[in-house]
């Protein structure tokens, strides 16, 4: 089973560390000056990708990403953390605010189809949209085999068993390539891009595709018609001892009296 | 309008957050049917013909069903709504719906909606985004919605009902795509971290995973679950099925009891719709006080255990 060809899907979010903040005009949050990188999630897939190439069960690693001309950062860090290539699906800024999982879905089985791949790797969810589907969605459209939420994944005569973090604990399977897998937290722990591979990242080919190339309409099947605040909950008492605590828990009838 | 709502369980008996999903799906207006979908899973047909609110309990009962796997439940999710042509196809935000849903959307060209927290109208649904911290309101476009839940966000139907249960339509087939093997499930006297009325939960400021002894001790003079912060986790005091916050569980028990936890936004996407927050922490600076009702700066391997005590002293 050498010689897997890769897909890792990365997409571009605000940066985990970033404080959100929503417009005023309630249509999303602000991205203008926010700091952005790639998915942490997606992150995770790369490196797996890239492990999976150093330890000669992979021979290609192409990072996809879907989205405005800034998307192309993101493929050169995963290209700087040993993806071989990268396909960039440019989508133009007002489009991009309404695609969705199933758009992007779209385009990564049609990239896979057309790069001959054996694996299509995505991060388990986005930390932006948070809406955990793409992964699940290409393996429908490819009609291949989902290991979703992976924490460790082997390969073993043809093919691969796969330990996935569900509810309470931890569930195994075996599924067959060609596979989509989606990388959970502790799959991995990311490497830093060193210096010279981003130097050599620069130097590494990346196409310049359009969602049409791939025959994939990406006009909007939902509309946002609000983004807000949540509520804000207002911090209490400080309290000045245990005593004060139990007396106030026991008369709210939140511990046993 | 008609809703399907596909039952989670373990063969044996219903998991409580389908419950929920019931009452987000009778929000939205149509007949509620629900599909219990398994292997000898007849007994958990019978209790959902008992919830209030569903008009007809659907079986699909075969072997090809273990371990739930999207591979063989999809298709036959699909031929059941090829049949019966429902508007709404509604799961629970659990592994298994978040797993399972997605593919039935792609197969019905539609987009899915994740994790919803509200519905407004048959086609008008609340979620948050970013971990909570900013709320989305979006209208479906879609001939079909396809709509996972999020348990807490809705009370639990209540038991009361009598529904007939029929078979469902469609053919259970086994695929060679994918395979179960085993499932390693932590055992736990203690009530489910995502359903229980209240939860205790550590931080890195327990120091190592034996101290979590303190929290076990308190959390079982209140019948209450055990959490853990992601760093706890990362330390490796305790394992990850216990991390309360965006990447691990969302709760929203009557009574969450923070321990050694400095609040980091992850956390407090996970935890900070429950009802009444204690923090135990002994920098007055944390920002976990920022959002608890009763805040108690205090060296926690002091306040704990008299905390035990008192509790128990009735």
């Amino acid at each position: 089973m050498s010689g897997l060809r890769v897909i890792v899907g990365c997409k571009r979010v605000i940066d985990y560390a970033v404080k959100i903040r929503v417009k005023p005009d309630k249509t999303g949050v602000i991205t203008d000056g926010v700091k952005h990188s790639m998915n942490p999630f997606d992150e995770i897939a790369v490196e797996e990708a890239v492990r999976m190439k150093e330890k000669k069960l992979a021979s290609e690693v192409i990072a996809v990403s879907c989205g405005p001309i800034q998307c192309q950062e993101t493929l050169r860090t995963a290209m700087a953390m040993g993806a071989d290539k990268s396909i960039h699906v440019e989508v133009d800024a007002a489009t991009y605010e309404n695609l969705q999982p199933l758009h992007v879905a779209k385009i990564l089985s049609k990239v896979a189809q057309e790069e001959k791949a054996d694996i299509v790797f995505t991060g388990k969810q986005a930390i932006d949209d948070d809406c955990n589907q793409t992964g699940q969605m290409v393996a429908a459209l490819l009609d291949w085999p989902q290991a979703t939420f992976a924490s460790k994944i082997e390969k073993a005569n043809g093919e691969l068993t796969v330990t996935r973090e569900i509810d309470g604990g931890l569930e195994t399977i075996k599924v067959q390539v060609p596979a989509v897998l989606t990388a959970d937290l502790r799959l991995n722990e990311p490497r830093y891009a060193t210096l010279p591979n981003i130097m050599k990242a620069k130097k590494k080919p990346m196409a310049k595709k359009k969602p049409a190339d791939y025959g994939v309409d990406v006009g909007p099947r939902q509309s946002i018609l609000k983004v807000e605040d949540p509520p804000v909950r207002q911090a209490g008492s400080k309290l000045d001892s245990v005593e004060t605590l139990v007396t106030k828990l026991r008369d709210a009838g939140l511990v046993p009296s | 309008k008609s809703t399907l709502v596909i039952a989670e369980h373990n063969n044996e008996k219903l998991t409580p957050v389908t419950l929920n999903t019931i009452t987000a799906a009778t929000k939205l207006g149509g007949e509620v049917s629900c599909l219990v979908l398994g292997s000898q899973c007849a007994k958990v047909a019978e209790e959902v013909s008992k919830v209030k609110g569903i008009s007809k309990v659907l079986l699909a009962d075969s072997e090809a069903f273990k371990g739930f796997l999207p591979e063989t439940v999809t298709p036959f999710l699909l031929a059941t709504q090829k049949q019966l042509n429902f508007t709404h196809i509604v799961a629970s935000a659990s592994a298994v719906g978040k797993n399972v849903m997605p593919r039935l959307a792609a197969k019905l060209d539609v987009s899915p909606i994740s994790d919803i927290i509200g519905v407004q109208d048959d086609s008008t649904f609340v979620r948050t985004i970013y971990a909570g911290n900013a709320i989305q309101t979006l209208k479906s476009d879609e001939p079909v919605k396809v709509i996972t839940v999020r348990g807490t966000a809705f009370e639990p139907a209540e038991v009361g009902g009598s529904a007939p249960t029929e078979n469902a339509p469609g053919e259970a087939a086994n695929s060679d795509l994918s395979s179960f093997v085993g499932q390693e499930l932590s055992k736990s006297d203690r009530p489910e971290l995502a359903s229980a009325k209240a939860v205790v939960a550590g931080g890195r400021g327990l120091k190592s995973g034996e101290n979590f002894k303190l929290l076990y001790d308190l959390a079982d003079k209140l019948d209450a679950a055990v959490g853990a912060s992601r760093a706890a986790v990362d330390a490796g005091f305790v394992p990850n099925d216990m991390q309360v916050g965006q990447t691990g569980k969302i709760v929203a028990p009557e009574l969450y009891i923070a321990v050694g936890i400095s609040g980091a936004i992850q956390h407090l996407a996970g935890m900070k719709d429950s009802k009444v927050i204690v923090a135990i922490n002994k920098d007055p600076e944390a920002p976990i006080f920022q959002v608890a009702d009763y805040g108690l700066v205090d060296d926690l391997f002091k306040a704990v255990p008299s905390m035990t005590e008192l509790v128990g002293k009735k």
